[in-house]
């Protein structure tokens, strides 16, 4: 196969730290090729001076053995470089045609380019209807407008940031089948991912970052799991262990509870019934915007409901705000870091009281007691291997999977009978998220209660004693976790491809 | 009190006169808002554009070019609040109010030469047949150009936005500027255009005030239009012709409580004079609530602060 791009000794600093360094790689015609790497390996920043978003400090790019060096990503559009982002770069308020001719150079006429979108889309079976409003898609569905929109240029060199983070395992598979159908035609795919077994199934070649610097490349087909990941990470990964203890007395029941969302774009809450034991963790998957928020503002007391609707040991709390809650010891965190879970511009003693106040008794009559406080957020920094400077320190200065433990650790420290975690390691490193779910575990072995809601397969597979999937509102009847429990079976549970295969077996019933 | 001294023809042709300075305020308005910015400088704007074009027309004795004139002062000063908010990246809110203080600071003192002075008359377009047309006639076709001129902007301004390039370009731009950006689109030039657009527009509305509609240069005499025009935006769930049926409406009952007044109807002055605003107000919320989906027209980075982080 001959050689499609190649990079040479590429770098990028910014202040204070230096994304890239001297990476060098280079991709054949009509391979997948996979760059691998843990949360701030460089990876992004690589591919966005492939894109011509970032102009590297120094080092070299060919593309087809001619010097490459996009100015913008017009002109990397206009090479055959095509891109599909991690966070969509779409228009909620513009069609799926709109949308699509947003991204490319020269479009055709509105008429012609819904019909090419049609075509194409019947071409790789993903269906799509070009004048539908992109922000009453799902989160597969609006993948496939990036996806066409990349076709519709017939890209040599196609680059896919983490594709499948918002897909269920069924959607995965049709992407999967997409991108081979590509590769066959002759298209290279820069895949980027740190799902391994992903890349084990699908890349032919791949690139490991760790810091900014290429550690090395493999054959994915021909290395374990395992030793991606060593080479990924650097040293040997913990793996979280589960002491089973057999399940107490109930301390969580939620009956029927039916919830209207807060915003406009939010799901609403149909009928959903769980009930939860002492030392059980109960993993609730699901892809994103199918009630996930609203299910933890539910429990946590953002959003209120019917008296009996919620119970914790046996008592009604659907009325009690969250201060009330919390001092029952149902505690909560939510997804968003910055923001929700955290004040990103309070110190951590701040954001420390904020929560704990109540059970760590940190205030008298009104007055803060700051020693307190400041002891209780070294406490948590200590516990939970925080790297910061000290507890004076603003969240928003922490880095991603700090502020996570952090903001985790606050809630575990408290003592808590209930813990309610929404994507407890979203964006968070190996070796970080490995921390955090032992520390979960640990938690549920000495006889708490925790819902853990992600939308991380894996991650619920290792630490949950039951599973259930939210489904457009509805949450399915928890199953227990064992090897019955495997992949299919969970994305039918998460709602299947949401219709896809129904469309794809019949083209001609997608409207046109 | 005497109804019948009010005049149908007159009223309605007085109507569209009324109505034009907030239609080119709001419709300049309404590609900023598109854009994703927020100028709350519409009032500053305006007065600056009005003693620009009275004082132009006054020293050459031309209307059209008083008018260029106050056009490009109302993009001069929009230029102003793009610097601060697109290259400063200033706070909207805060840049658009001062802009509008320093609108009319800067108005009355330009204006100290020119209190009293009656500018050349704007010549009215007279199309022959048209104009000649019994009722229809004079309502619609006795006026001066700039009316036409306003029509005809509200008209280019919806099909550049619905059907051409560059107008899906600032509705991205508007909606996510953040993936705007990731996709290659100058998302700060796009929108200082759209804030001279803005400019030019509420500019232009001024003029007519000052040199049409009342005509003579007073103080402070936008008296809130630019307000107006800045409410009309939001309550037209950011739809041009939806603008225009709001400055109409605004206009007609304008004119229509100044004949009211006139005719002595026992209604107290005070509430006459504010019943335009009320009810402008109270109509456009009924327009513009009960159907969901179009109280989300608002572009969804509106207001927020674009910052490349590369």
């Amino acid at each position: 196969m001959s050689e499609l791009f190649a990079a040479h000794g590429l770098r990028k600093a910014y202040p204070g730290v230096i994304a890239n360094d001297d990476v060098s790689f280079s991709i054949d015609t009509g391979e997948i090729h996979a760059l691998l790497g843990e949360n701030g390996a460089g990876k992004s920043t690589l591919v966005k001076m492939i894109y011509g978003l970032v102009k590297p400090d120094a080092g070299t790019m060919t593309l087809l053995n001619a010097p490459y060096a996009p100015p913008e990503p017009r002109a990397a559009r206009g090479s055959g470089v095509a891109m599909v982002f991690q966070h969509f770069s779409l228009f909620d308020a513009l069609t799926v045609a709109e949308n699509v001719s947003l991204g490319m150079e020269n479009p055709p006429a509105a008429s012609k380019l819904a019909q090419r979108i049609t075509d194409v889309s019947e071409d790789y079976g993903l269906p799509l209807d070009p004048h539908r409003t992109v922000g009453d898609l799902s989160a597969g569905e609006r993948q496939r407008v990036e996806i066409i929109r990349c076709l519709l240029q017939d890209p040599r060199l196609l680059i896919m940031d983490e594709p499948t983070s918002v897909l269920t395992p069924q959607e995965v598979e049709i992407l999967f089948a997409t991108l081979e159908k590509l590769r066959a035609e002759g298209t290279s795919i820069l895949y980027i991912s740190h799902k391994l077994e992903e890349i084990r199934a699908l890349c032919d070649r791949a690139t490991i970052l760790r810091l900014g610097k290429v550690v090395g490349h493999a054959n994915p087909r021909e290395k374990s799991a395992a030793e991606l990941a060593e080479m990924m990470v650097g040293t040997a990964l913990h793996r979280p262990e589960r002491e089973l203890s057999p399940p107490g007395e109930v301390a969580l029941e939620v009956a029927n509870l039916t919830l209207q969302p807060a915003n406009p774009f939010g799901t609403a809450l149909r009928d959903v019934s769980l009930s939860l034991r002492k030392g059980e963790v109960l993993g609730i998957g699901g892809v994103a915007g199918n009630g996930q928020d609203e299910l933890l503002a539910a429990l946590s007391g953002e959003a209120l409901c019917a008296a009996d609707e919620v119970k914790l040991h046996g008592q009604p709390i659907g009325r009690l705000a969250p201060p009330a809650r919390r001092k029952l010891g149902l505690l909560s965190a939510p997804e968003e870091r910055l923001g929700h879970a955290a004040a990103p511009d309070m110190s951590l003693t701040e954001n420390a009281l904020l929560s704990a106040n109540l059970r760590k008794h940190l205030s008298r009559r009104g007055f803060i007691n700051w020693g307190a406080a400041r002891r209780y957020a070294e406490e948590v920094i200590e516990a939970f291997d925080v790297r910061t400077p000290g507890p004076h320190v603003a969240a928003r200065a922490l880095s991603g999977g700090n502020l996570q433990k952090f903001v985790i650790g606050r809630e575990i420290e408290q003592a808590p009978e209930v813990l309610v975690v929404n994507q407890p390691t979203w964006g968070v490193d190996a070796s970080a998220a490995a921390a955090i779910r032992q520390a979960i575990l640990d938690l549920a072995a000495e006889g708490c209660a925790v819902v853990a809601i992600s939308q991380d397969l894996d991650e619920l597979m290792e630490i949950s004693s039951r599973f259930a999937a939210l489904n457009g509102g509805r949450l399915s009847e928890p199953v227990p976790v064992d090897d019955s429990l495997t992949m299919e079976r969970i994305g039918l549970m998460m709602g299947g491809a949401h219709d896809m295969e129904v469309a794809h077996n019949h083209p001609s019933q997608v409207p046109a | 009190m005497d109804l019948s001294a009010i005049n149908p023809v007159l009223l309605l042709a007085s109507l569209m006169v009324a109505a034009t300075p907030i239609l080119l305020g709001g419709i300049g308005e309404l590609v900023v808002e598109k854009s994703g910015v927020l100028n709350l400088g519409v009032e500053g704007m305006m007065i600056t554009g009005a003693i620009a074009g009275f004082a132009a027309t006054i020293e050459t004795g031309s209307p059209a070019l008083g008018f260029l004139i106050a056009a490009v002062a109302g993009a001069a000063l929009s230029m102003l609040f793009a610097l601060l908010t697109q290259y400063a990246l200033a706070n909207q809110v805060a840049s658009g109010l001062a802009l509008t203080l320093f609108g009319l600071g800067l108005s009355s003192l330009m204006g100290q030469g020119y209190v009293g002075l009656k500018p050349p008359s704007t010549p009215k377009l007279d199309i022959p047949l048209l104009s000649d047309i019994p009722f229809l006639g004079p309502v619609l076709f006795q006026h001066d150009p700039m009316v036409y001129i306003g029509i005809a902007i509200v008209a280019a301004t919806w099909a550049t936005l619905k059907y051409s390039r560059v107008g899906l370009v600032l509705r991205a731009v508007g909606e996510n500027h953040d993936a705007a950006h990731a996709l290659g689109y100058k998302v700060r030039l796009v929108r200082c255009a759209a804030i001279g657009f803005g400019g030019a527009m509420a500019g232009l509305g001024g003029a007519y005030l000052s040199l049409v509609r009342v005509p003579q240069w007073t103080e402070g005499m936008t008296a809130g239009a630019g307000w107006i025009a800045l409410a009309l935006v939001v309550f037209a769930s950011w739809k041009p012709w939806r603008v225009m049926v709001g400055a109409y409406l605004f206009g007609g009952i304008t004119v229509l409580q100044l004949n009211l007044q006139a005719a002595g109807v026992k209604i107290p002055v005070e509430y006459l004079s504010m019943s335009p605003y009320i009810i402008t107000i109270i109509v456009l919320v009924i327009m513009s609530s009960g159907r969901g989906k179009a109280a989300l027209g608002a572009p969804a980075s509106m207001g927020r602060i674009f910052h490349a982080t590369g």
